[in-house]
């Protein structure tokens, strides 16, 4: 075949896959540790979706309360994820989180100031303490454009020293990849097609770093853009790597619910976390009613109690509207289900009441904008209507904690961002992606670099698994006699959000399967009208294929684990089970085909658990868990008397 | 409350296209980009356009509508009369790829080329210390979503390609100013920078990139004016420069302006309303149209400007 030889090739030492918070930071840590770095996005360069992360980026600073520090944070996180979390993901994220903050203050960003001329923090759901770093409502804005503007002063650099922007570390912005390339079980290279002309690139390179981000665009109600097709995790399987956690879903409970066209657009929780609170039909604070027993202690129990906690901190408990994720959208759910819902299918998040209308706007200004401009609701003078939203993806590339090198049987490969998984567990803390990307970005770009070192020689690209991919991505555009890509778009939300959605049950998962496996087969036949360049009915039908294998990940998991936990609530088993905390659930390709298998959980590390006191571990672990806690706590007591 | 809207969709790439007439169904609360994504779900599966966020966040959706540069995500379909043709056209400063993408690398190497951050050397990461009022008038500036709607509509470029050489336009503008203000950046000649080669001096001040910037920032009033002013010596009295970082807040902004290029601009409305055209777009589109740089007259921004050719005579 001659296609191969008409197609562009690029030679790199380290290609990072996602232009988010994730991989702009490893493609810089790789670019300083001396590599040739290609980064590659499907968008235009500063859309990917980290732009529009509105809250904060977690970090225990402690600038505003100075009892936070990093064992705090790591506590929270391990708590929001119901323990499921990677422990030592969770440490590092906890430790390290700070020192990246600061970091992007050498790059030029400017976060919010506290009246000393600190970072300002803001609270959020599951921190205890103000913790979030950020720009009022427009936190990943200010990291985008940060990082996009530090590789641009990298390029400056380079510039003055090699007379070429692009001489170590070049964008290639609008351009897909659909397929990685393996010597052996060594990563070669990748392989995609420019979106502008159609035409395809091939990148030869040791190291691949994945942060492609999430996987939203299976729901249709969901905050994530046109880009969360789930690439990353599908090329991660077909190169054989190993996903965990596919289960664990984040529901997002303030979604926008209406217009109906804007439906799942996110409202940002600082909107709560600055003294929103949540009402349902008839005016009551419902939230105080869904308080589970494994956070009793922590949240308040009366409206004053809650209220007064604003100001002080010390000595009140937080408002109930300030949970996890998971319990705020599953009362939501509730609520709307037991005919107490707003008439759009929601229920009310009142700021307006709570706050004067110069504060709303200057504290969450895009929020103001959104539903003046979207929905005709002028958020200072009444209530939204909310209601959850498909929102991010917890489970994803199961990683090596220190490293993000990919497990399974393939060498080469790294993820970083939220196409990883194990940080956060069942559910993620809202703010920790942020300070994930940075942290593990970071990490996964400087050990790219080493591996890329550490080789005697390169991996080989084999031309035929070239022209393999040639016709895969052709395939849809010769075909005529297939369906419409929006057409089974639109079919594999209604399967995903009808059947694997917020509430699971039995019979509905193994029937999504059924339906997955039917549209496995239409989308093998998938047809795009058009020619090559920009044609988005063509790009759509080259996701299909990764939304498909991401969501068979989802069902198989779902269906498998049998308790309830974060993301994942099951109807036939609501209640959290220690034994199956102790599993994580890993996702493997055998041809086309899913495979599920049970892995234990690695376990905390004493210092790690000595940082809980058993009243609340025994929510979680099991009697045998428990009994060598305890062992542990005795046999500390005995070396403290020695 | 659905009803079938007339829209009027121009189709094609770099060597020509025209306004394509479709038939579509349109629900209540919708914005025009809902609108395309029902096209593209049925008429016009390959009808090619930008988009990320759908809530005004990301900068992608950026389109002319009924003449008006817009983010199309942000344009509701209520502020059309019922009867109202939709008219979308591709901005229309930068090459086409198709139908409603264009090439927008012009700006990316204008990002390129103006000066990054300069860290303070002996600052430590962690110890960073700024105050709210000194950070937010640079803060302003980094709201900035990169659409590109002021540089689509800035009449420096936006019918003259030989100024796209010299003129980095109103967002690199605000980038320079954003790090002028920036009270730790230890980069002295932002200003001088924006003149020398950013080509500040071809801005007369039309204020047509304010208009239509979707983030209301003040991009004339508080990024290019003051830009414009010079003040003496600045730069060669270390004190004096402290000073002006640190108490620049207090200083009146001075509003005469001094350029290189021009002898003076002033921003008066009297200028925009009365000699300064709005109605800058040909009526017809050939290949594109050369006319007399800005420099040498008084400069026209379409911020409304007459629609493109619905001839399909070629687009440039
Ligand atoms: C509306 C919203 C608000 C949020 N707010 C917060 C918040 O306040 N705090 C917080 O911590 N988190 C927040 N999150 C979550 C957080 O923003 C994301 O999880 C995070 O930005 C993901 O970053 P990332 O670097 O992993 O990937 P992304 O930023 O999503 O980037 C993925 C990149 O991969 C590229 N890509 C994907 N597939 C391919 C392919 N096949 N070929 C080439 N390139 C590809 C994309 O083009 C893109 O550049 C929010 C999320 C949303 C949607
Ligand atoms: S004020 Fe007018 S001339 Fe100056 S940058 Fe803005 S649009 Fe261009
Ligand atoms: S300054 Fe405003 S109009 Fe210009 S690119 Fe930025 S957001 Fe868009
Ligand atoms: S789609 Fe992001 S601004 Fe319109």
């Amino acid at each position: 075949m001659t296609t191969t030889t008409r197609i562009e090739r690029h030679h790199y030492d380290v290609v990072v896959i996602g232009a988010g918070g994730a991989g702009l930071r490893a493609a810089i840590e790789a670019r300083l540790a001396g590599k040739k770095t290609a980064i590659i996005s499907k968008s235009l360069f500063g859309k990917a979706h980290t732009v529009m992360a509105e809250g904060g980026a977690a970090a225990a600073m402690g600038n505003v309360n100075s009892r936070d520090n990093w064992q705090v944070h790591f506590r929270d996180t391990m708590r929001g994820g119901k323990f499921l979390n990677n422990f030592r993901m969770a440490e590092l994220h906890a430790k390290e989180s700070p020192q990246r903050i600061w970091e992007l203050e050498t790059y030029g960003a400017l976060f919010d100031r506290t009246k000393d001329g600190k970072i300002s923090q803001r609270n959020f759901g599951g921190h205890e303490y103000p913790r979030l770093a950020h720009v009022g409502d427009r936190t990943g804005l200010e990291l985008i454009r940060t990082l996009q503007q530090k590789i641009v002063s990298l390029q400056q650099e380079d510039h003055r020293e090699h007379g070429s922007y692009d001489a170590r570390i070049k964008v290639f912005s609008e351009t897909t990849i659909t397929e990685l390339l393996l010597d052996g079980d060594r990563v070669a290279g990748a392989f995609g097609y420019y979106r502008e002309s159609g035409e395809f690139i091939l990148f030869e390179a040791p190291a691949v770093v994945l942060a492609t981000g999430g996987v939203g665009r299976s729901y249709k109600v969901t905050s994530n853009s046109w880009e969360y097709t789930g690439d990353g995790h599908a090329l991660a399987l077909r190169a054989g790597a190993t996903l965990i956690n596919m289960e664990f879903l984040q529901f997002h409970p303030t979604g926008m619910v209406w217009p109906p066209s804007v439906k799942g657009i996110l409202v940002t929780e600082s909107v709560r976390g600055d003294g929103g609170v949540l009402k349902n039909s008839e005016g009551k604070r419902f939230m105080f009613d869904y308080v589970p027993d494994v956070f009793r202690n922590q949240y308040a129990e009366t409206e004053e109690e809650a209220d007064r906690w604003y100001t002080d901190p010390d000595n009140n408990r937080r408002p109930p509207e300030l949970l996890p994720r998971d319990e705020v959208a599953r009362a939501i759910n509730s609520e709307v289900k037991a005919g107490r819902g707003s008439p759009a299918g929601g229920v009310f998040l009142d700021i307006a009441s709570r706050r004067s209308a110069d504060e709303i706007r200057r504290r969450l200004p895009s929020m103001y904008h959104q539903f003046k401009e979207l929905a005709d609701v002028d958020i200072t003078a009444e209530p939204m209507e909310v209601g959850p939203t498909c929102h991010y993806v917890m489970g994803g590339v199961e990683v090596d904690p220190d490293s993000g090198a990919a497990f399974g049987h393939v060498r080469g490969l790294f993820a970083a961002g939220e196409v990883s998984g194990g940080m956060h567990g069942s559910n993620r803390l809202g703010g920790n992606s942020l300070s994930d990307l940075l942290v593990f970005g970071k990490r996964a770009g400087g050990h790219a670099a080493s591996y890329a070192d550490g080789l005697a020689a390169r991996p080989k690209v084999a031309v035929d698994a070239v022209e393999a991919a040639v016709e895969t991505a052709l395939a849809p555009l010769q075909r005529d006699t297939g369906e419409s890509p929006y057409t089974l778009q639109q079919d594999l939300q209604a399967v995903m959000g009808d059947l694997v959605g917020i509430i699971r049950r039995e019979g509905e998962l193994a029937d999504a399967l059924v339906r997955l496996a039917e549209l496995r087969e239409r989308v093998a036949k998938v047809s795009a009208v058009g020619g090559r360049r920009y044609n988005p009915g063509w790009h759509l039908a080259l996701d299909l294929r990764n939304m498909l294998v991401v969501s068979e990940c989802t069902a198989k998991a779902a269906l498998e684990r049998q308790e309830s936990r974060g993301g994942h609530t099951r109807e036939d088993y609501p209640a959290m089970e220690p034994k199956w905390r102790q599993v994580n659930l890993v996702c493997a390709l055998d041809g086309d085909t899913v495979q599920l298998t049970r892995k234990p959980l690695p376990k905390m590390r004493p210092e790690l658990i000595g940082l809980f006191d058993r009243a609340e571990l025994a929510k979680y672990l099991t009697d045998e868990e428990l009994a060598d806690f305890d062992a542990l706590v005795a046999d500390a007591g005995e070396a403290d008397n020695r | 409350m659905s009803a079938k809207r007339q829209f009027r969709i121009w189709r094609g790439d770099e060597t020509g296209g025209d306004l394509q007439d479709y038939m579509v169904e349109v629900n209540e609360g919708e914005v025009v980009l809902d609108v395309i994504h029902r096209l593209q779900a049925t008429d016009a599966p390959d009808l090619a356009c930008r988009w990320n966020c759908k809530a005004g966040k990301c900068g992608s959706c950026s389109m002319e509508i009924n003449g008006k540069p817009r983010l199309s995500c942000m344009t509701r379909m209520s502020t059309f009369g019922d009867d109202e043709t939709v008219t979308v056209t591709p901005l229309r400063t930068f090459p086409v790829i198709r139908d409603l993408v264009t090439d927008v690398s012009f700006n990316y190497e204008k990002a390129r080329e103006t000066p990054a951050f300069a860290p303070p050397p002996d600052v430590a990461p962690g110890d960073y210390r700024m105050q709210q009022v000194d950070v937010e008038r640079s803060q302003e500036f980094r709201k900035c979503i990169e659409c590109f709607l002021c540089q689509n509509v800035c009449h420096v470029i936006r019918d003259h390609e030989e100024n796209k050489q010299a003129f980095s336009g109103p967002r690199y503008f605000i980038r320079a100013a954003e790090l002028d203000m920036h009270p730790l950046d230890t980069r002295t000649d932002r200003k001088e920078y924006a003149q020398a080669e950013q080509g500040l001096g071809f801005c007369n001040i039309t204020k047509c990139c304010t208009e239509v910037c979707p983030e209301h920032i003040k991009i004339t009033d508080n990024g290019i004016i003051p830009m414009k002013e010079r003040v003496v010596d600045r730069r060669y009295d270390p004190l004096v420069w402290l000073g002006s970082k640190i108490f620049r807040r207090g200083e009146t902004p001075q509003t005469s302006v001094t350029t290189a290029r021009q002898g003076s601009a002033t921003p008066s409305s009297a200028t925009r309303s009365g000699i300064h055209s709005h109605a800058g777009a040909p009526t017809t589109r050939g290949p594109r149209r050369r006319r007399r740089a800005a420099s040498t007259g008084i400069g026209r921004c379409p911020t409304r400007p007459r629609r493109r050719s619905t001839t399909g005579a070629g687009f440039r």
